[in-house]
């Protein structure tokens, strides 16, 4: 079985979590765009960290029979990869619009500056 | 249909446009069977319009074939997606200093002879941002039913927000004024920017009056929205629409 202080202390965690997301969207600091993995996490973690005979039926299934938590930290882990992954592809979209506005920047500044010095 | 919906009264150029400068803010994403057609249609509709075409990375022919059409063109570096796109529009607007400006959608679906319906309540300065409805009175419109029940969930929720009845939250087809026009330059949502964009609207406190026009079916392209996006969209602006409701309400400039 869960030991009652891990289903405490996880469902503190992930409502700590689903709390900080949500101020920062608030804020307007973080986008919703970026934010709905974070809630899904929140969200899943909550559930699995609060409903605690779940958790046990589905460390069953895995074959987890010694120590049920352990699916909270795998599923967790799995949805930090999820997000790492996700802001890999955003940062590689960014650093693409960065270069071609990077380019467009020069020659827009090299069009201006001959158009400047061919003006009398 | 939309014939029925302009009067003849309304067809003769109103008075009250005189000395009001006026742009048409088309954007554009890959709309090159019907762009031409947009841009003819709103300068033969009225000499006087500025059409300025933000063309949103588009890959094909869409921005050459605007300016053959005489539009102005604003060309962007790389697909912003339709909010980013509108809102180059109304920067556009506001830099240029015009009086009135209505948003056309690049497809062709919006028929200019209807936008002295939507300049009607600016004129008669009863609104700041007018939306034209395909819901609101004897318009027989009928989506698609995963889409008519997703513009039904939009239009009960902002309704529900801004204690206003609003019946098309997604129409694309709308008149500014200048300070509907600098809001939406200084702040303007992603995607499905309209749905958002109406709550921002009432925030500010600028008034919102939707009138009914009728709309055609596409001339040309695909709509950029499928249903698996649709449903990820949905989640997102009703997620953002729930946040907005906990920040705080601006302060209006002109009461700063």
């Amino acid at each position: 079985m869960t030991p009652t202080i891990v289903s405490v202390v996880g469902s503190i965690g992930a409502v700590l979590l689903l709390v900080v997301v949500f101020e920062l969207i608030r804020s307007r600091r973080l986008q919703e765009r970026y934010a709905l993995l974070w809630l899904l996490t929140g969200v899943v973690l909550l559930v699995l960290a609060a409903w605690r005979s779940g958790l046990n039926t589905i460390a069953g299934w895995v074959g987890i029979e010694t120590y049920p938590p352990a699916v909270l930290f795998a599923v967790a882990s799995f949805f930090i990869l999820v997000v790492l992954l996700h802001y890999s592809t955003v940062i590689s979209k960014l650093s693409d619009q960065n270069k071609i506005l990077a380019q467009k920047l020069a020659l827009l500044e090299h069009r201006l500056e001959e158009a400047e010095a061919s003006r009398p | 249909m939309p014939e029925q919906l302009v009067t003849p009264a309304l067809l003769a150029p109103d008075p009250r446009l005189a000395g009001l400068r006026r742009v048409a803010v088309v954007p554009a994403y890959n709309e090159a069977e019907s762009i031409a057609a947009v841009v003819r249609e709103v300068k033969g509709f009225d000499p006087e319009f500025e059409v300025v075409v933000v063309d949103d990375g588009s890959t094909d022919a869409t921005a050459r074939l605007a300016v053959e059409a005489g539009a102005r063109v604003v060309r962007l570096p790389f697909n912003l997606g339709i909010g980013g796109a509108v809102q180059t529009g109304y920067q556009y607007a506001r830099d240029h200093d015009f009086d009135l400006a209505v948003q056309v959608d690049g497809d062709g679906q919006h028929d200019p002879r209807q936008i002295p319906l939507l300049f009607e309540p600016i004129l008669d300065g009863r609104a700041d941002m007018v939306v034209g409805t395909r819901f609101a009175g004897e318009g027989s419109y009928r989506p698609p039913l995963g889409r008519r029940i997703g513009i039904g969930i939009f239009a009960r929720v902002v309704s529900f927000v801004v204690g206003q009845r609003v019946t098309d939250t997604t129409s694309g087809f709308r008149a500014c004024n200048r300070k509907a026009v600098s809001l939406f330059a200084a702040d303007y949502p992603h995607d499905y920017p309209e749905v958002e964009g109406t709550i921002l609207v009432f925030k500010h406190r600028l008034r919102l009056v939707e009138v009914p026009v009728g709309m055609r079916s596409r001339a040309g392209g695909r709509s950029s929205i499928n249903s698996v996006r649709s449903v990820y969209y949905m989640v997102k602006v009703l997620l953002a629409i729930f946040i907005g409701l906990f920040r705080r309400k601006p302060t209006p400039l002109e009461e700063r």
